[in-house]
């Protein structure tokens, strides 16, 4: 209960807690999170285990529609798996890969950014014309092209086996540019406050004053990218997977499973890709809310008007 | 104006001289463009020849100006795929996509800009709210599902519009168009509303955010208080001032509708560039990927070029600034 009135206490925390917005959305989170992390258990089948599955259940719709079975909540795929389980181990792979994106994304970025605005000079005219021109670029095309020039470089035996690594650098080097813009902004305004000036003086290496004493002071920012960014990440992941050059079929993610279910979609079977997609929409809105909420909460001056 | 204007070529030349390396690098490090082009059961002399007509034994630099030439003279090789020269599965390919990315950005825009002027200036009524919110959920909505639903609603459910490819089209000799035809234009409703979606609210946000700001300003404030007519200050004096990051969205915008344009080609089997280009990277295609990367590059950095360009002329600060430098 300490930790609980001590967050509550700090002005991020009051703010939490007084909006409905911010408490829904990120419970929703938690609770996909939690199922995905845990889809060992929470799950009712293993659909990848060939044990569980049986061809004679495919196509059967969800419980509650005519010809529903009680064993499947949600229905079946064509290869009779349950459509609650694929899609609680679908949302592990989005996850997973919106996740290390990112994190990739944000390293890369806030590296370049903090060095950018504390060393200045011409590194940091290259960088800040990097950004420049990669923000013109839609981040879904420069992933997509990063991706195919990955697969024009890695052999076809290898791909497979690398395709998830492949997707998370062509998706983390989209995302780079928004984290740099704003840590290279407030490293400017940091620099020229008096603690920096302090640590210089007593010695300490730029190194260490850039990455121990001035990033800690331009985290809020960060946090506010990083959580909007995940959002785009697990769509730009799911777009791609969709598109048939994301994770591969055998271990699928959301956008996986919609790319399979819209083959069904005109015989009737509207199931397979529906349940998925409204999953992944559920999954990016409860992350957009929370970003929302986060940006007002974290960053006052941004506050909407 | 022509140091301006200098500089802003030199930076887009350099744009495309980079992205112009980046492809030239894939053609000639990633596997050996002679196996592409040979049986296995040819002979090593006639492996020598070919790399000598390749000019694979050239120097690099000699290489790349080869390369450069053969771009601007819209030569981007053969497709290993299918076998055909890519200049002329573009141009084939190029029609579908522009009238698609046509449509779809005049929808945006229009319609965008309207609703963002709208909820700019009655910011509390109950349907800028509602346009707000669906705005919002727009943003969390990846394009790819928005077509699939429209495809379900319109196609299967309703069975009012097809859900693929382009109806038909009328053959211009360069051009084929589905402007002409009633099936054509029907087929293009669902993919173009399918890709100006994501756009359009964007641009709400944009224009309301702009209006909003604009409206706080002191002239507007000194107009209201002269007592002009609220429609007067709305749409004659605030709108004039909203309108100019129009420009630069119309020019991001058709630059993301391209981009987009991938996307809503695959899910409506819209026989366009995109869908060559996904089908590319699908087959390691890479004549077909490079050529592709380097007319989006070109079309990007033209457009980033006009709209800086027109910036220039309507926008007095930016003068200003370029002048004191």
């Amino acid at each position: 209960m300490k930790i609980y009135q001590k967050f509550y206490d700090t002005d991020v925390g009051y703010s939490f807690f007084n909006s409905k917005v911010a408490i829904f959305s990120f419970v929703l989170f938690l609770i996909i999170a939690f199922c995905s992390l845990f889809a060992e258990f929470v799950s009712p089948y293993n659909p990848f285990d060939p044990l569980n599955v049986s061809l004679m259940d495919a196509f059967i719709p969800p419980v509650w529609s005519e010809g529903g079975d009680g064993r499947f909540i949600l229905g079946t795929d064509q290869q009779g798996r349950d459509m609650l389980s694929t899609i609680i181990y679908g949302s592990r792979i989005s996850l997973i890969v919106g996740f290390a994106s990112i994190i990739f994304a944000m390293v890369f970025g806030v590296f370049l950014g903090v060095t950018a605005g504390y060393l200045g000079g011409k590194y940091e005219t290259i960088v800040m014309r990097l950004t420049d021109v990669q923000l013109t670029i839609p981040s879904i095309l420069m992933a997509l092209l990063v991706d195919g020039i990955a697969r024009a470089i890695i052999s076809k035996s290898m791909h497979d086996e690398m395709a998830i690594y492949v997707l998370i650098f062509a998706i983390g080097i989209s995302e780079w540019p928004q984290f740099a813009r704003v840590t290279r902004a407030s490293t400017l305004v940091e620099k020229n406050k008096e603690y920096v000036a302090a640590s210089k003086i007593i010695g300490l290496s730029s190194i260490y004053i850039m990455f121990k004493h001035i990033l800690p002071n331009i985290l809020r920012p960060v946090l506010v990218i990083a959580t909007i960014g995940l959002a785009l990440a697990i769509i730009a992941e799911s777009t791609l997977s969709f598109l048939g050059v994301g994770v591969p079929p055998t271990t699928p993610s959301l956008g996986t499973l919609i790319r399979f279910g819209n083959n069904f979609l005109f015989s009737g079977e509207w199931w397979i890709t529906f349940f998925p997609a409204i999953f992944l929409i559920v999954l990016a809105l409860s992350i957009n809310l929370l970003g929302d909420w986060m940006r007002d909460a974290l960053n006052p001056k941004l506050k909407k008007r | 104006m022509l140091n301006y204007f200098l500089k802003r070529l030199f930076q887009a030349s350099l744009v495309m001289l980079i992205v112009a390396f980046v492809s030239f690098s894939l053609f000639n490090f990633v596997g050996d463009p002679v196996n592409n082009m040979v049986g296995q059961e040819a002979s090593d002399e006639r492996r020598e020849e070919i790399r000598d007509k390749l000019g694979i034994n050239d120097p690099i630099y000699v290489q790349f100006y080869n390369f450069v030439e053969n771009i601007i003279q819209g030569n981007f090789g053969i497709s290993y795929q299918l076998k055909r020269p890519v200049s002329e599965l573009i141009s084939e390919r190029m029609p579908a996509t522009l009238e698609l990315v046509f449509v779809s950005a005049i929808l945006a825009i229009s319609v965008g800009v309207l609703l963002g002027v709208y909820t700019g200036i009655h910011r509390d009524s109950f349907l800028s709210k509602v346009i707000l919110v669906l705005s919002l959920a727009g943003v969390s909505l990846p394009t790819f599902i928005i077509g699939i639903m429209l495809i379900y609603l319109f196609s299967v459910i309703l069975g009012v519009l097809p859900s693929f490819g382009r109806g038909q089209v009328i053959d211009l000799g360069f051009w084929t168009t589905g402007f002409l035809t009633i099936s054509g234009l029907k087929a293009l409703i669902l993919p173009s509303v399918t890709l100006s979606l994501f756009q359009m609210t964007y641009i709400i946000r944009l224009v309301r955010a702009e209006m909003m700001e604009i409206l706080q300003t002191d002239y507007i404030k000194f107009a209201k208080a002269r007592g002009i007519a609220e429609n007067i200050i709305n749409y004659r004096y605030a709108l004039k001032n909203g309108l100019i990051p129009v420009i630069t969205i119309t020019g991001i915008n058709i630059g993301t509708l391209i981009a987009f344009s991938i996307i809503t080609e695959t899910v409506f089997q819209w026989p366009g560039m995109g869908s060559l280009f996904i089908n590319a990277v699908y087959f390691v295609d890479i004549p077909i990927m490079s050529a592709y990367m380097i007319m989006v590059a070109f079309i990007f950095v033209m457009i980033n070029f006009i709209v800086d360009i027109t910036y220039y002329f309507i926008d007095p600060r930016i003068r200003l600034k370029e002048e004191k430098e």
